[in-house]
């Protein structure tokens, strides 16, 4: 019973796993790798590694910043002051740190570190450049509910964007299916590293997330066969959940007294279920207000939590619900009028979610956007400034760091700089507030993946080989 | 055909009437003297606790010892930021409901339409104008949207109730697009595209030179309806800019080789590959439209970077800073920003969204820089016009204080205290 207990929630499933070996797949009733007998002759799929992530630290010397100031995403801005990381994890930030043998040092005056930027909403390597039609690989769109598809599977780690996104100092995102299904699949979490595959920069341990989407997209893509109408939208949510939790109870029973053959094998209902389970968290773009709130109530209805809305332009109508239910919203800071769920976009939204104590991401679901995500905090921090709102900068820079990583639930690993955790740090040449600030060095897990200053140390992808370098500017 | 040639002399009269819309529009009467803050003229250096006087609509005097006459209202700006209002060259707002799909007006079926002018799509109640102000931008210059040949661009400051009150000009360019979106235009091949604009202008000019025989019907086949070449006309004789859509490198060259034949003015607009060709761009003193955030690689510019702004720039080109982000019209200053984080000097960015634009659609003598004579245009910012920290105060179109309250406005003040009470 214990092999194929299910995992405990969402929030701790990170935890729980620590130390498991990087190879886990977190969803049941899949065991971890590491209980996965030697060879496989007498098991079947569903007992093996399921895609599991191969993903390297790179090693690094220790490296000590000096005189920095410095956002931890977790206290107050402290200024004139040392970071010290060393083996992928950050030692410390404080006023009397020693460098030690071998470390890099590192002139911080005048400059600002921050942790790692984490974006949960990106189409990049699903929806790569040069944005070919042969490269469009983010929507299934030949069903209403395709559950069954892993946008890791579609990954493309050539993707030209990537790096630009790097130089951006982003070093986490969340990769998406798109949102042209009501339940669009899985989405994967990578490190922003080189790697020449999907597993290579899948970040270990993380859970995973499932696209699902309200409103117009589904709505239109779907207009001939259904849904058609946003209470068709929600009919299709209830039915795909409705056979999953069928799915799930012939599954609990089986595992639970391994009589006669298991249950057929459904990746669709494997998915749903695990969202039912608590193991695979909620990642729901919705616009409007009103359907933000039928969506809460949908999750009450099948026993889950949506983790975050995505694209909230109507966020802020309801950000006390959003509060009381534990959900965050991932909004942009000036993004909407394109489309009628979008009319209502007001520049204080994440200031009023953070008023009204929701957990407030800036996400951006753009190549462009992503990287420049400190602008966007500093755009919506200063026009909820302007408009009278309470608000501070140590707010202000969780939404690009601690919020999203509770989101993609690797918030016990990365997004703050305290000891212990995963030295994702950028340095940035002045005040990361500022539209003239550009990050100049950015480490991911300890490794320096990016430096303005050294061409050498900035990703060149087997895309960019014999066209022009990407320009990083100056 | 026939039909068509007897509309030769009503087609003139139809662009004469539009250009009536060309009038003096509504200027206030209104004196005003905004005084102590730091004014950027642009046309000049910066003045310390220097006075911007307007009167009659117009700036009447800029400097640090400006006589201010009796009866004037007087507008504090110690501490503020005074520039010229911004304009934006790449603008859509008033030709659409928002960014909705569907409600454009911007274009019209047709590969070749060059005597589309979108001026009478405007509305001027679209609630966008006034969030395009809360950016700072009194000016737009909107290009009709197509795949080769769409229309001509018209220039509009973005205050009052009537087009009339407006519109600055309902043609101040024509647009002619290049690269991958134009092949179709051209047969399939960017060759053709390149053939078929050389015998709309070649055929133009026959026009032009020989309206009678064309009258009598002997004249050969032209390349398009005489209303088309007509409109091509003012371009040829340099009255406006040819603003030619192109990023790749080859297509900029295409572009500088019908500049040469044709000794057009021109405005390369997209140019993401320009930094290859700067010192070309230059010596044919062919001003920029660009986004200086542009650097996704594709297939149209493979070469695309975050300093191509400022290489140009570095080589002497003329640089227009014409995108918003995403957030629409109302983020351009901070597109100047960003110009100014990959390397171009903030002077110059600040030129980039105020005088080159204007120079280069031919309202420099009107528009562009605080100097005497002018429209007066005007900003008065909280701080830095190109950071997040600034943020308009008063903005002055055409010498009268404009609203910045916008539907955003009234959304905050609903929600800003939550559970609701609707009234």
């Amino acid at each position: 019973m214990a092999r194929w207990s299910v995992p405990v929630g969402f929030g701790v499933l990170l935890a729980a796993c620590a130390g498991a070996g990087a190879q886990a797949s977190p969803q049941s009733p899949t065991p971890a790798a590491d209980q996965a007998p030697e060879t496989f002759s007498d098991t079947l799929s569903f007992m093996r590694p399921q895609y599991p992530s191969t993903y390297q630290r790179r090693p690094n010397p220790p490296v000590l910043i000096r005189n920095a100031n410095v956002l931890t995403a977790a206290g107050p801005e402290l200024r004139g002051i040392s970071v010290l990381f060393q083996d992928g994890r950050i030692v410390g930030v404080g006023p009397n740190l020693q460098a030690p043998a071998g470390a890099s040092v590192v002139d911080g005056t005048n400059k600002w570190v921050t942790p790692g930027i984490i974006d949960t909403h990106s189409h990049m390597g699903v929806y790569a450049a040069p944005g070919t039609q042969a490269e469009s690989d983010g929507n299934e769109a030949t069903n209403p509910v395709t559950a069954e598809v892993w946008a890791e599977h579609s990954y493309w780690p050539q993707d030209p964007q990537i790096p630009l996104a790097v130089a951006g100092g982003v070093t986490v995102a969340q990769v998406l299916p798109g949102s042209a299904n009501l339940v669009g699949g899985r989405s994967v979490t990578v490190r922003l590293v080189p790697g020449r595959t999907a597993q290579e920069v899948k970040f270990p341990d993380a859970p995973y997330g499932v696209k699902m989407a309200c409103g117009e997209n589904p709505k239109r893509v779907y207009q001939n066969r259904g849904p058609s109408t946003r209470m068709g939208n929600m009919a299709g949510y209830r039915a795909a959940f409705i056979n999953a939790e069928q799915y799930r109870q012939r599954w609990d029973k089986w595992l639970e007294e391994r009589k006669g053959d298991p249950p057929a094998r459904d990746l669709r209902n494997e998915t749903l279920a695990g969202v039912l389970r608590g193991e695979i968290s909620v990642q729901n773009h919705c616009y409007r207000a009103d359907e933000m709130a039928q969506m809460l109530d949908l999750a009450r209805e099948f026993g889950f939590k949506i983790r975050s809305f995505h694209h909230g332009v109507e966020a802020y109508k309801i950000a006390d619900l959003l509060a009381a239910a534990g959900t965050a919203a991932s909004v942009w800071a000036d993004w909407g009028g394109f489309k009628m769920e979008a009319y209502d976009e007001v520049m204080e939204n994440l200031a009023l979610l953070q008023q009204a104590g929701a957990t407030t991401v800036l996400h951006t679901d753009s190549p462009d956007g992503i990287q420049r995500m400190n602008q966007d905090m500093a755009k919506a921090y200063y026009a909820g400034l302007r408009a009278g709102i309470a608000l501070t900068r140590e707010d202000a820079i969780k939404w690009i760091t601690a919020n999203p990583a509770w989101v993609l639930g690797i918030q016990d690993s990365t997004g703050t700089l305290e000891a212990g955790k995963m030295a994702d740090l950028v340095l940035w040449s002045g005040d990361p507030f500022s539209v003239y600030s550009k990050a100049e060095k950015v480490w991911n897990e300890g490794w320096l993946v990016f430096d303005r200053l050294d061409p050498s140390r900035q990703i060149q992808t087997d895309f960019n080989l014999g066209h022009a370098r990407p320009g990083v500017g100056r | 055909m026939k039909a068509m040639r007897q509309g030769d002399e009503g087609t003139r009269r139809l662009l004469l009437s539009v250009l009536v819309l060309v009038s003096p529009g509504m200027l206030s009467a209104q004196t005003i003297a905004i005084t102590g803050g730091t004014v950027y003229p642009v046309s000049g250096p910066r003045i310390e606790r220097g006075t911007v006087l307007i009167q009659n609509g117009r700036v009447a005097a800029v400097g640090a010892n400006v006589t201010i006459p009796a009866g004037a209202v007087r507008v504090d700006a110690t501490g503020k930021w005074v520039t010229p209002g911004l304009i934006h060259a790449g603008a859509g707002v008033g030709l659409n409901v928002s960014g909705l799909g569907g409600f454009s007006e911007r274009g019209v079926q047709g590969d070749v339409t060059p005597s589309f002018s979108p001026a009478e799509g405007f509305n001027p109640a679209e609630p966008e104008i006034a969030v395009t102000r809360t950016g700072g931008i009194t000016t737009g210059v909107m290009a009709p949207s197509g795949a080769f040949m769409p229309g001509r661009a018209i220039a509009v400051d973005l205050a009052g109730d009537r087009l009339e009150d407006m519109v600055i000009s309902p043609g101040v360019a024509l647009i002619v697009n290049l690269g991958g979106q134009s092949r179709n235009a051209g047969g399939g091949s960017r060759a053709g595209t390149m053939a078929l604009i050389r015998r709309l202008f070649a055929d133009a000019q026959e026009y032009d030179r020989r309206r009678a025989d064309y009258r009598r019907d002997q004249i050969q086949e032209l390349a398009a309806p005489a209303r088309e070449l007509e409109a091509l006309l003012p371009a040829l004789r340099r009255e406006t800019p040819v603003v030619i859509n192109a990023s790749r490198e080859m297509d900029i060259r295409n572009a500088l080789r019908l500049v040469g034949e044709f000794r057009l003015r021109a405005v390369l607009a997209g140019a993401s590959e320009g930094w290859k060709v700067a010192a070309e761009i230059a010596q044919a003193g062919v001003p920029v439209a660009l986004n200086p955030t542009q650097d996704i690689p594709s297939f149209e510019g493979l070469g695309a970077r975050l300093d191509n702004a400022t290489l140009l720039r570095e080589a002497g080109v003329e640089v227009i800073i014409a995108a918003g982000d995403g957030g629409g019209e109302r983020g351009l200053r901070y597109q100047a920003g960003n110009a100014v984080r990959n390397g171009m000097s903030w002077d110059d960015a600040l030129r980039s969204i105020t005088l080159a634009p204007a120079t280069a659609f031919g309202l420099g003598d009107r528009y562009g820089s605080l100097e005497a004579g002018k429209v007066a245009n005007v900003v008065i910012w909280s701080g830095d016009p190109l950071d997040f920290v600034g943020f308009p105060e008063k903005v002055y179109v055409r010498g009268a204080e404009t609203s910045l309250r916008t539907r955003e406005t009234e959304l905050l003040e609903r929600y800003r205290q939550l559970p609701v009470v609707y009234r």
